[in-house]
């Protein structure tokens, strides 16, 4: 009946973003106003605005949404989140989009998924942050050309007793890290 | 009456805006104000830890509420300083509260560090909001010895301690009052900001900083050209965005903006007549005693240090173009 054939049919990928994403997203509500990439402090530098964006995910184009820079460029302001008239939690999908990229190593983003995948290092490794790592590999990666420029913010903020050269790991790192192990597997396992 | 709080620091507090910690320290006696801080927190995760693992980032997350959950007795509310941190601490709280099959999983991941959090246990505050509405303004006022009258400021709040406002603890996703008034009732002449939720530029400043500049170039014009004399903030990417980025991109843009950014606290701690550098004055990389010299107060000057050594000219003069100035 109906059912089987639901649960045989093959997830689209509207589904599987909102499978992934955490609460209610709602992406399913778009009506294409365009409030979000009207309201984007990035939107001018973005590939897609949030709206085209969600165009494309309706009609399955997977490829071209992962390799686009928008989740990256997204900054997390959510001024499209508050203002969206069908109150979909546009962030958070920005959010489900990255990680998937990540998973499936399918981003042209490079600057963008290196400085997330850097910082996710250090913290699983610490429990905490750390900026002066951070900043070294990520800029030495990523923008080698610059570094020499943005070597005097760097003195600055050391000498201002404002960065740290050494690293801090938490006692409880081992606590965390099966924490957090477990909570892949179970992501995994669900998906 | 004392006001006691669970303290979740983050990570950012501890150094790049250690003027934050210090100055929120040493406001905290004349406010009546307690906090203890969270053994052994662990990262928020940021804006980044989420866009690579999306159930660990919340797990993340759970074992910092779950060890604050701990230590309930008599506090019952968390309070944060960065805005990031926050909005990480509430917004993962009330997922918990909402979405069951997430909260299952990040139950299931804490017992795997013999951990429990039972969601809405706790209360997730942003440290502007205790401190003007729990401590309030009128107890506020009493404490002012040296009012900052004279100081035009713009009360900048940036995005996640009002959006998405997870508990709906705001007046507005957009042009909260709060900070307005917090600086009003310290005695400064605070400027009607238009931008005054504007972002800051975020991580754009690592991926591509030109999208990073143009973010940051509008919220000091905008504040210049409403003669403020300084910008206050009340979270560290903010702060660290637009005080070091400032001068980024004054080189990237040509531009030469001299917009002070300061956190709140160390306005209240001018206010409360706490000695400049114990409330971090001079770490900031443009300078703000200008700014405290107008009103009578002497600060350790901040400003970018001193380049290591100025290159002498060698050999012919040579054509330079005009941007190598």
């Amino acid at each position: 009946m109906t059912t089987a054939a639901a649960a045989t049919r093959p997830k689209s990928f509207v589904d599987e973003v909102m499978d992934a994403t955490p609460g209610c997203s709602k992406l399913e509500m778009c009506i294409q106003c365009g409030t979000c990439g009207g309201s984007c402090p990035s939107g001018p530098d973005m590939d897609h605005s949030p709206r085209q964006l969600f165009a494309m995910i309706r009609a399955g184009m997977k490829k071209e949404v992962l390799k686009s820079n928008t989740p990256w460029y997204c900054v997390s302001c959510y001024y499209c989140y508050v203002r969206c008239p069908q109150e979909i939690h546009i962030t958070d999908i920005m959010y489900t989009l990255k990680s998937m990229a990540i998973k499936e190593k399918n981003f042209d983003e490079k600057a963008g998924a290196g400085l997330a995948e850097t910082f996710t290092d250090y913290v699983e490794q610490d429990g905490r942050s750390f900026e002066f790592g951070l900043a070294t590999w990520h800029n030495l990666k990523h923008r080698p050309m610059k570094l020499p420029g943005m070597a005097g913010l760097g003195m600055g903020m050391l000498q201002k007793g404002r960065m740290d050269m050494t690293r801090h790991k938490i006692q409880g790192i081992g606590q965390l890290q099966a924490i957090l192990n477990k909570a892949k597997e179970l992501e995994e396992a669900a998906s | 009456m004392t006001n006691k709080y669970i303290f979740y620091p983050g990570c950012s507090i501890q150094k790049n805006s250690r003027a934050y910690l210090d100055s929120m320290l040493e406001v905290q006696q004349p406010l009546d104000m307690q906090v203890q801080e969270i053994p052994d927190w662990n990262c928020c995760g940021a804006t980044e830890y989420a866009a690579v693992h999306r159930t660990a980032s919340y797990a993340l997350v759970g074992r910092n509420l779950a060890l604050a959950e701990q230590m309930k007795d008599g506090a019952d509310t968390v309070v944060a300083a960065c805005s990031a941190c926050y909005l990480n601490l509430a917004k993962t709280d009330k997922y918990l509260r909402n979405d069951q099959k997430l909260n299952e999983q990040v139950n299931m991941a804490l017992a795997a560090g013999g951990l429990h959090y039972n969601a809405g246990s706790v209360q997730i505050r942003h440290l502007l909001d205790v401190i003007v509405n729990d401590i309030g303004l009128e107890k506020i006022k009493k404490s002012v010895v040296k009012p900052l009258k004279g100081l035009r400021i713009a009360a900048y709040y940036g995005c996640m301690i009002v959006r998405p406002d997870p508990d709906k603890r705001w007046d507005s996703p957009e042009y909260p009052m709060a900070l307005d008034k917090l600086m009003r009732a310290l005695g400064a002449e605070v400027i009607d900001f238009p931008l005054k939720t504007h972002c800051c530029g975020g991580h754009m400043t690592q991926i591509n900083p030109d999208t990073a500049y143009e973010l940051i170039r509008r919220l000091v014009h905008s504040a210049t050209e409403y003669k403020a004399d300084m910008l206050v903030t009340l979270c560290p990417m903010c702060q660290l965005n637009l005080d070091a980025y400032q001068v980024e991109m004054n080189k990237a843009l040509h531009t030469n903006y001299n917009m002070p950014i300061l956190f709140f606290t160390q306005m209240m701690g001018i206010a409360f007549g706490k000695d400049p550098a114990a409330l971090g004055f001079g770490k900031e990389f443009v300078n703000a005693a200008p700014a405290l010299a107008k009103i009578g107060v002497s600060a350790p000057a901040g400003g970018e240090p001193p380049a290591a050594k100025a290159k002498k000219p060698e050999g012919l003069p040579m054509p330079q173009m005009p941007s190598q100035d």
